[in-house]
């Protein structure tokens, strides 16, 4: 029975590190770049959807709305202001510039709602218990575990079938080329920011759903974990950043219930290296082809 | 060809060792002649730490081309070895003198870490490119969250450890005390030694470039198959890189450990990492002499920037963003080469490679 | 008419005279230092705004002394606090109200120990705060302090015996509490039932929780700052567990967090210095001057900082510290004076003795229907 609650409390954690994990491995994927500033945008997403429902009154499903609405906008301006005149530069310079960009973030976010933390409204997501013998699953577990289920078939039904997501395929196996055939890579690589963002929105509501304490740093460590779950599970690679997710989660759970609380981040990092070592490119990853 | 390539490498070297050096002898009478803010003399061991940190990484990053995110790991490990080895010899040798102690915890400490560096860098310099990052970064946060549950005292001129608890025997004098970190160390760093630190690095960092080993370092990153494939053992060299670097991290957080009363893990978390790497890339990958100023600038600056209280990091993160764009996009830098070109080609040392880059 | 009219002039003339002659109020420089960015900016910010609240106090009031505040950002990290105390020193401070953190404060106070400047922290509780050093006096409890006070209270007022205990072991405020709880525990006949640990990062607690419950505590013990704890009583109420929590004076300002289900809170135990919500008169009005200006309800950091700075006040008066003295003279005098000193705030009445820590009662509390009851 306990066994069975971690493994839920499990899923549940996971799924959100694979929802936030599914930006960060789609932009990478298209433009090859590690989005650090991915995990602040999800604090700014929970803010957003903290301010509808607390400030003007919106009912939930709006404030969710504008939460996305918002964070999709704010992606596609962070892509193009900072990251659209460094396409040419080297990944590095690109990397620095992302971290520039989640400071700036995280000290706008200080600046507008300050340093005291916010109790993220339980009533989001209807706070109720769904009770299985003893078990006991809220409503917030569920929702997160099924949008996760949702968004990755979503997402993989989008880049394989429409026009816009084999597009997209095609920039991130061979921009020059995908160029040459005519596919706008600036729009391709915004479309990315813009699903990212949206997502990592997705990704603040059902973090704070579940956790609900809201700060200006809320984003950062998540945003890392979800990070270290893309490398995990193949950067680049969609279900690859679900499995790396939600094994991650797992891990976490089991980590600190069976062997110590205190070593819980030790123990996913070293599970991390391990599979690293035995599979260098992730769980999903492709091996990398080297051209002599 | 070869002759004018060594001097104009000479000359790089002269100015790098020449500002460094002016730079000590300027502070250095400012100091004696009390000439000099509070303040500023405050920031003169951290600054010497992080150019040697900011250095060290460069011949990770720059030279061998490998992004390693995990660097203030290897402080920490400095840090703590250095509070422990100080207060181990002051307790069980009685050695009062400072200087003497100080120079014995920084090499200890350089060892120490070389040590982790080395068994960190068997496995992971496996990897490529960003695996290798997010790898680094894994045993940051790892030794970070060992060193939380790290339990160290000393009495009678024993060494006691201990992990997760605190079962150490009654009456001994703490030295590390889990999550309160290292405690009561005698600050002993001194400007002089961490300017001896800085003339050590640059040693070694500069000799090892240009040495052979350094050669094959550089061509294994420029291009790896064409290097393996001319012989270059292109594993060894990494590892070389990769040991020499930790050695040196090791040493500045002994410096910059002993400099303070007390040392928490949460000092050397990844963003402490990053924080180096700012430091290398705006100084240039692979310009020693850049890591040197853009480390020195960018401590200064968020104290210069104090008056701004509360708008300073939001200052700071638009200056990088701003710097980066500057200094990274082709229309923007090719305006800049046209307006500082003939100053810009007499101070760059090395040709630029990111690690990786796939870029142009 | 004549007559009154010479006394109206003398008496106009004699007041002038007085004023002429009347003390011009000297300017005491005191440095705040706390991080007022970062991640702990949530309390550096509390420390000195109810420090500022002291300030324009006593500025208003007229008295003996104006009081003139340098703000320094210390980041909560421990190399920045130097800087950020060399920054205060070279403005001229003459004292160190901070810093509000426990490790930085432990390395600004051994560098102020040196160079002899007298520090009262409002808040940081490490022992290793005023361990060794003469110049470090504490407005807050010392964390073994509340630690043994905790236990001794459960005991006493036998809420029962079966004890988790949560606590934050990255965290020096939170392992210094639990260190002498869990010591205290067994002599007074309470058991500890099941011990688990998080760090700042963690957002997950239900495998806490859940091995508090499974050890089947009646009590958990919370030794940490309430951002964790709502976390913690969320992930319980959510798992159907229902003990008594039990909290510290870190406790506090959870029934303001913006968007706070306080029906979570109900029952909820602690043992504090200050509560937001006192009848006391000083209290409410210290509340209603920061609501006015900050727009926030102030934790007890705040409350601690708006005492810090009386206290400096009361202390300097009494050393006779001018405005010419610099740090360096003022340090003996003041420590002279706060050992000498006792001070009615609205954190307790407090004493100091020379090992920097200070001696109040703290008071027992219970939240009930999302408000305080005091109990005694």
């Amino acid at each position: 029975m306990i066994f069975l609650d971690h493994l839920i409390n499990g899923l549940s954690l996971g799924s959100i590190y694979a929802i936030i994990a599914l930006g960060y491995t789609m932009v990478y994927g298209i433009a090859k770049m590690l989005n650090f500033a991915h995990g602040d945008v999800i604090m700014v997403g929970a803010y957003i959807a903290f301010c509808g429902l607390q400030y003007w009154g919106l009912p939930p499903v709006v404030a969710f709305l504008v939460a996305m609405v918002f964070c999709t906008l704010l992606g596609v301006t962070i892509e193009g202001l900072a990251y659209r005149p460094l396409r040419q530069a080297t990944s590095l310079a690109v990397l620095i510039t992302a971290i520039g960009m989640s400071y700036l973030l995280q000290n706008i976010a200080l600046m507008i709602w300050g340093a005291n933390p916010k109790a993220f409204p339980t009533t989001f997501i209807n706070d109720t218990s769904l009770h299985l013998g003893q078990l006991n699953i809220s409503s917030a577990t569920l929702i997160t575990i099924m949008a996760n289920v949702v968004i990755m078939v979503t997402l993989t039904l989008f880049t394989s079938r429409t026009k816009l997501g084999k597009a997209m395929r095609c920039v991130s196996e061979d921009r020059g080329a995908a160029e040459l055939m005519g596919i706008n890579v600036n729009r391709t690589i915004s479309l990315t920011f813009a699903i990212g963002s949206a997502l990592a929105a997705i990704a603040g509501v059902l973090l704070c759903s579940s956790y609900p304490i809201l700060q200006p740093t809320t984003g950062s460590m998540p945003g890392i974990k979800a990070f270290t779950a893309a490398v995990f599970g193949g950067i680049g690679s969609i279900p690859g950043a679900m499995l790396g997710g939600v094994l991650l989660g797992v891990i976490e759970i089991f980590g600190k219930a069976y062997i110590s609380t205190e070593l819980g981040d030790a123990i996913v990092f070293a599970v991390l290296i391990v599979v690293l070592l035995v599979k260098p490119a992730g769980l999903l990853g492709k091996p990398m082809r080297e051209k002599v | 060809m070869m002759t004018k390539a060594k001097r104009k490498r000479l000359i790089y070297n002269l100015i790098t060792f020449g500002l460094v050096i002016a730079a000590y002898l300027i502070l250095q009478n400012m100091i004696d002649a009390k000439a000099i803010s509070r303040s500023l003399k405050g920031l003169l061991v951290p600054i010497c730490a992080w150019i040697v940190m900011a250095v060290s990484l460069n011949l990770v990053i720059g030279f061998s081309g490998e992004l390693s995110l995990g660097h203030a790991g290897f402080m920490s490990i400095g840090a703590y070895t250095g509070a422990i080895v100080s207060g181990w010899f002051l307790s069980a040798f009685d050695m009062q003198d400072p200087t003497l102690r100080l120079i014995l915890a920084i090499l200890i400490s350089g060892v120490v870490a070389g040590i982790f560096g080395a068994l960190i860098g068997i496995p992971v310099l496996r990897l490529r490119g960003d695996y290798l990052a997010i790898v680094t970064l894994a045993f940051g946060e790892i030794i970070r969250n060992l060193v939380n549950v790290l339990y160290v005292g000393t009495t009678d001129g024993k060494l006691y450890f201990s992990f997760l608890n605190k079962n150490l025997p009654e009456g001994v004098t703490m030295l590390v005390d889990g999550a309160k970190g290292a405690v009561k160390i005698k600050p002993i760093s001194t400007f002089t030694i961490g300017f001896a630190l800085i003339i050590l690095t640059l040693i070694i960092v500069l000799n090892l470039v240009n040495s052979r080993a350094g050669r094959a370092i550089q061509a294994t990153r420029d291009n790896r198959i064409a290097a393996e494939s001319m012989g270059v053992s292109v594993t060894k060299y990494k590892m070389m890189a990769f040991v020499t670097a930790a050695t040196l991290a090791g040493m500045a957080g002994a410096l910059y450990g002993l400099n303070s009363s007390t040392v928490v893990p949460t000092q050397f978390t990844f963003n402490q990492s990053i924080n180096v790497l700012v430091f290398v890339v705006l100084g240039g990958l692979g310009n020693v002499l850049g890591s040197v100023i853009s480390a020195t600038f960018l401590t200064v600056l968020p104290e210069i920037l104090r008056e701004f209280a509360d708008y300073r990091m939001l200052v700071y993160a638009v200056v990088l963003i701003l710097v980066m764009i500057f200094t990274n996009n082709p229309l923007i830098r090719s305006m800049m080469n046209r307006l500082f070109g003939p100053v810009r080609t007499l101070l760059r040392g090395k040709q630029k490679k990111a690690p990786g880059g796939d870029a142009e | 008419m004549k007559k009154l009219i010479a006394l109206a002039l003398a008496l106009v003339l004699a007041l002038t005279v007085c004023t002429a002659f009347a003390d011009e109020p000297i300017t005491l420089k005191i440095a705040h230092i706390g991080p007022t960015t970062g991640a702990a900016a949530l309390y550096g910010l509390a420390t000195q705004h109810g420090a500022e609240i002291a300030v324009d106090e006593i500025n208003a009031a007229g008295g003996k002394y104006r009081i003139e505040l340098i703000n320094e950002d210390d980041e909560h990290n421990v190399e920045k606090v130097i800087n950020a105390y060399n920054a205060a020193l070279d403005a001229g401070a003459q004292m160190i109200l901070g810093s509000t953190t426990s490790k930085p404060c432990e390395a600004a106070g051994a560098k102020g120990y040196e160079d002899r400047v007298f520090f009262l922290t409002p808040s940081a509780s490490s022992v290793n705060v005023i361990e060794d050093k003469d110049n470090v006096f504490q407005v807050c409890f010392t964390d073994p302090n509340q630690g043994s006070a905790s236990a001794e209270y459960i005991a006493e007022h036998k809420l029962g015996t079966k004890i988790a205990v949560i606590f934050n072991n990255a965290d020096v405020y939170s392992t210094g509490i639990r260190d002498t709880f869990v010591q205290k525990c067994p002599e007074l006949g309470l058991e500890i039932v099941s011990e688990e640990t998080f760090t700042d990062e963690t957002t997950d607690f239900t495998v806490q929780v859940g091995k508090a419950q499974e050890a089947g505590a009646e009590i958990v013990f919370l030794p940490m700052y309430y951002t964790p704890a709502s976390l913690i009583l969320k992930t319980a109420a959510a798992k159907n567990y229902k003990p008594i929590f039990f909290g510290v004076d870190g406790m506090d300002g959870i029934l303001d967090v913006e968007g706070f289900d306080k029906s979570l809170a109900e029952g909820v135990m602690l043992l504090t210095p200050f509560v937001a919500t006192s009848e006391d008169e000083k209290v409410k009005s210290f509340v209603a001057a920061y609501q006015a200006k900050f727009n926030e309800t102030p934790i007890q950091f705040a409350a601690d900082a708006y005492d810090g700075i009386y206290i400096l006040a009361a202390a300097a008066e009494k050393a006779g510290i001018t405005a010419e003295m610099t740090a360096e003279e003022a340090c003996d005098l003041l420590i002279a004076a706060i050992l000498d000193l006792s001070y009615e705030g609205i954190t307790g009445s407090m004493t100091w003795d020379e090992s920097g820590a200070v001696t109040k009662t703290p008071m027992a509390a219970t939240i009930v229907n999302g408000v305080y009851v005091f109990e005694d």
